[in-house]
């Protein structure tokens, strides 16, 4: 299945500032693989999450996702394969309600009312919150929040998952509970964070970026315990394993 | 205007709204014609009439009863927002000083009379506003707005405007207690701070316009907002707007009350 | 400076609606026109962002007062003045619903007091001619500020006098309304400036991209539109006045004469408060109410001695002009709507 293929290669970004926040990126994720990125404030992983739907284009380099390489014309097509959750989700959750805005991608893309609710319907059931779908998004806590914006982006659909830091701001049993969720989804995901255990949890792979470069890439567990290639990116071992 | 006040009357309003009482689950539409008919038969009264302008209050007795709305919140917003309307108001009862009648042989001018009126009518007015707001929620008005045709910019840009007055009042509130923990100023910002306090939240806005436009991008954003389908109303919407109407004529043209008055005033006589 | 809903009459309130809603529909044409999808989230953010600094309040140096941002001129500058006008538009409704600031009857006053004069006038008359060269850019903002508080503040007193609820004559009111405003409007330039300035020094990037895709050019034709369209609609609505004066000369009491009659107020006081009564009588939108029968004899003898004043029917007469002048104002607009929709 070259299906749900992302393929970067040589991917460098320059800011309009001149602030070059990518400097030659290159990997492949496979269907079905989920894939930590990790790395110092700073270092690019947000960038690097911006391209996957085509907000930002490449400056030079390609980026292929499935079948299609990124350009201007086929990112209307991408942005319907790879959904984003952003950081920040007061950013994503921008509709009056939670109905409305779970509805707001699947509307977009053309789907009749009834199959529209259908997906509202489910995509809000998976994360645990249809309860609150007429509620305003000021009026949720950081979790519901959190799992709102998580639907927002399922009710499309998409192939490929992308968060970015999907756990900051959240208490330790919302976390587990996003963890259990994220662990159930059966998309390609790729995970931007500084939760180092949450990236060993529902991971396999860890990519590690410092400056605008891939200076690791390989199994979570081995990478994750590599302390002294931790530490150099100003991340520290994962709890669990600095027990032992 | 002192911050946290705002800020807290916003979001209190906005709680209040989402209640779930027969008020609150009539179509936002019928509750906003019946507020505006209601506002301009208590303005259209002639500038003295006092007395036909009280059973008006019945409207705000019965929803406050059954809306579940706090009536304190009321008061305190109407003394809130009282002062410019007195200091216009005060200056009737000096230029306007002709007797329009005696009460007890006290000689009430004509001046008193049409400033009590201008209280009553304001108090009318804001209080009826109030209801309305905490009745009806936000997204509620927009949809109302949308079906009697205001411009779809305006109604979308208005939605956007809700919903992140919330993220960025939370946001300069942070900022305003991250100062006041270093000065001790009362009255409010030193101008010098302010400006760079508001223009780095200006900066901070755009950024997270951008952002917000990302997101939208990334779910299929093509210039159009979507929104719900037009509801039917109900047959208690209409039933409550038939109500209402007949009510608002019924005081503004029978003058129930006044008609009593002037027979109690002639009895006097 | 915000208009109440019990200080006017609904005539008044009904016109400026129109007149507003007018300005709205004639923008968000404008916009639908040459819009970029951006704008309407900056839009709205940036209409959260004005609430947001409006209730923090600042020092007035130099008075002792606090005061707060205005945002009308900082919007236009920003987004231009369609968009701008639209946004403040919408924050004044906000206001008008949540803090009972102003009212919903006033708020067509109130966003004609604040956004018209400020985005139509101040905008593309004062500011934008004035900073052509990138010279005289604080000049620039304090005097449009200070032109559109002004106007907007005289808009106040005039709707106030015209709604005749407030006792308060004319000139008195204008005296406090004015010179309070001009402070308000210097500390307003001030402060729009120091923002302005502030941003553009630290991300100058920003400011140019919200400025550079809608470049908020003035269609420079609009203000001209406006005065033609007046003329004209001035123009008709005499006609139709004199029309329903000819066709109906008992009934509707309107006629040229008395629309473009003497407005002012005779100065003798004791005469005043039958001047306004009758006035009030023949203005409000039911006519039938009468106080004075029962209550008062004073008032009747009054009555008899000063019969017939005209002013109220001019009053009346000024009234129902302006609403169809409004009306029509706003017919047009949907008309011209319309047509241009057509070819497209
Ligand atoms: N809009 C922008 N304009 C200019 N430079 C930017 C912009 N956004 C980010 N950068 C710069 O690009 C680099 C990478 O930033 P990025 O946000 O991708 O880092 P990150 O890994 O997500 O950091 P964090 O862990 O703090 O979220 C940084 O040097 C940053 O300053
Ligand atoms: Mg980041």
């Amino acid at each position: 299945m070259s299906h749900h293929i992302v393929k970067f290669e040589n991917v460098t970004f320059i800011y309009p500032d001149g602030t070059s926040a990518l400097k030659g990126i290159s990997f492949t994720i496979n269907h079905g693989e989920s894939v930590g990125v990790v790395g110092a404030n700073g270092s690019g992983k947000t960038t690097l999450l911006m391209h996957l739907n085509g907000y930002l284009l490449p400056t030079s380099g390609t980026i292929k996702i499935g079948d299609l390489i990124l350009n201007k014309k086929t990112r209307i097509e991408i942005r319907k394969k790879v959904g984003v959750v952003f950081q920040n989700p007061d950013d994503q959750l921008f509709m009056p309600t939670v109905y409305e805005d779970v509805a707001f991608g699947p509307i977009n893309m053309g789907l009749d009312e009834h199959s529209v609710d259908f997906k509202v319907r489910n995509a809000l059931e998976i994360v645990g919150c249809y309860d609150l779908k007429n509620k305003p998004p000021h009026h949720l806590s950081g979790g519901q929040k959190r799992a709102v914006a998580i639907a927002s982006v399922i009710s499309m659909d998409p192939d490929i998952l992308a968060m970015d830091e999907p756990s900051s701001n959240l208490d330790p049993k919302s976390r587990r509970a996003l963890i259990n969720l994220l662990k159930s989804f059966k998309h390609t995901k790729i995970i931007a964070s500084h939760d180092l255990d949450m990236i060993l949890d529902v991971c396999e792979r860890c990519i590690v970026i410092k400056d605008g470069v891939v200076v690791a890439d390989g199994p979570s567990n081995i990478i994750l315990s590599d302390q002294k290639l931790l530490e150099e990116n100003n991340l520290e071992l994962p709890l669990i394993l600095q027990r032992r | 205007m002192n911050f946290d006040r705002e800020f807290f009357n916003l979001g209190y309003l906005d709680r209040l709204s989402y209640k779930d009482t027969i008020i609150h689950n009539i179509d936002a539409r019928v509750k906003v014609i019946g507020a505006i008919a209601y506002i301009i038969a208590v303005l259209s009264f002639p500038k003295y009439a006092v007395i036909p302008l009280i059973p008006f209050f019945s409207f705000q007795i019965f929803s406050i009863i059954i809306g579940e709305i706090p009536i304190s919140f009321i008061i305190k917003r109407i003394f809130v927002v009282s002062p410019f309307i007195l200091f216009i108001a005060i200056f009737n009862p000096f230029f306007d000083r002709n007797t329009a009648f005696y009460l007890f042989n006290i000689p009430i001018s004509y001046g008193i009379l049409s400033f009590f009126s201008i209280l009553i009518k304001f108090v009318l007015t804001v209080s009826i506003i109030i209801i309305l707001i905490s009745t009806t929620s936000f997204s509620g008005l927009c949809y109302a707005m949308r079906c009697f045709k205001v411009p779809e910019i305006f109604v979308n840009q208005l939605l956007f405007m809700y919903r992140y007055i919330f993220v960025l009042a939370e946001e300069a509130m942070r900022m305003v207690r991250a100062k006041e923990l270093r000065s001790f100023n009362k009255k409010g910002l030193e101008l010098k701070f302010y400006v760079k306090l508001a223009g780095n939240l200006l900066i901070r806005s755009l950024n997270r316009a951008e952002r917000i436009y990302y997101a939208m991008l990334s779910r299929g954003y093509n210039g159009n907002m979507p929104y719900n389908k037009r509801k039917k109303l109900g047959f208690p919407d209409l039933l409550f707007i038939l109500i209402i109407l007949i009510m608002i004529y019924f005081f503004r043209f029978l003058e129930p009350v006044n008609s009593m008055g002037r027979f109690i005033l002639r009895l006097i006589r | 400076m915000h208009m109440a809903d019990a200080l006017i009459s609904p005539a008044v309130g009904v016109g400026f609606w129109a007149l507003s809603l007018g300005g709205i529909a004639y923008s968000a044409k404008k916009l639908k026109d040459n819009i970029e999808e951006k704008m309407i989230p900056i839009m709205g953010i940036l209409g959260a962002f004005v609430f947001a600094a409006q209730m923090i309040n600042f020092t007035i140096p130099a008075t002792g007062s606090s005061g707060h941002l205005g945002g009308g001129m900082l919007l236009s500058i920003i987004l231009g003045p369609y968009a701008g006008f639209v946004v403040m538009a919408s924050i004044l409704t906000v206001q008008a619903l949540f803090f009972a600031d102003g009212g919903l009857l006033a708020l067509g006053c109130n966003i004609w007091n604040l956004g018209f004069y400020t985005s139509f006038i101040a905008y593309p008359l004062i500011y934008k001619p004035l900073i052509k060269h990138n010279k005289f850019v604080f000049l620039a903002t304090l005097i449009s500020a200070v032109i559109g508080l002004q106007l907007g503040a005289f808009s106040v007193v005039l709707q106030t006098y015209f709604s005749g609820i407030s006792e308060l004559p004319f000139k008195t009111f204008l005296l406090l309304m004015q010179p309070i405003h001009l402070l308000i409007g210097i500390v307003e330039g001030v402060v729009t400036y120091g923002i302005v300035k502030y941003v553009t020094m630290s991300k100058p990037e920003i400011l140019e991209h919200s400025l550079g895709n809608y470049s908020g050019k003035v269609d420079g034709t609009f203000i001209k539109k406006i005065v033609i369209g007046f003329l004209i609609l001035t123009i008709i609505t005499g006609g139709i006045l004199s029309w329903f004066a000819s066709s109906n000369p008992d009934g509707l009491e309107w006629s040229i004469e008395k629309v473009y009659g003497k407005p002012e107020l005779p100065e003798k006081e004791h005469t005043l408060t039958n001047i306004l009564k009758s006035v009030q009588e023949k203005i409000s939108i039911f006519p039938d109410y009468t106080f004075k029968k029962d209550e008062s004899k004073d008032a009747e003898a009054g009555e008899e001695k000063y019969p017939n004043i005209d002013l109220g029917t001019t009053l009346s007469g000024v009234f129902g002009a302006f609403i169809v002048l409004s009306l029509t104002f706003l017919t047009g607009f949907i008309l011209k709507t319309i047509k241009k929709k057509r070819p497209s």
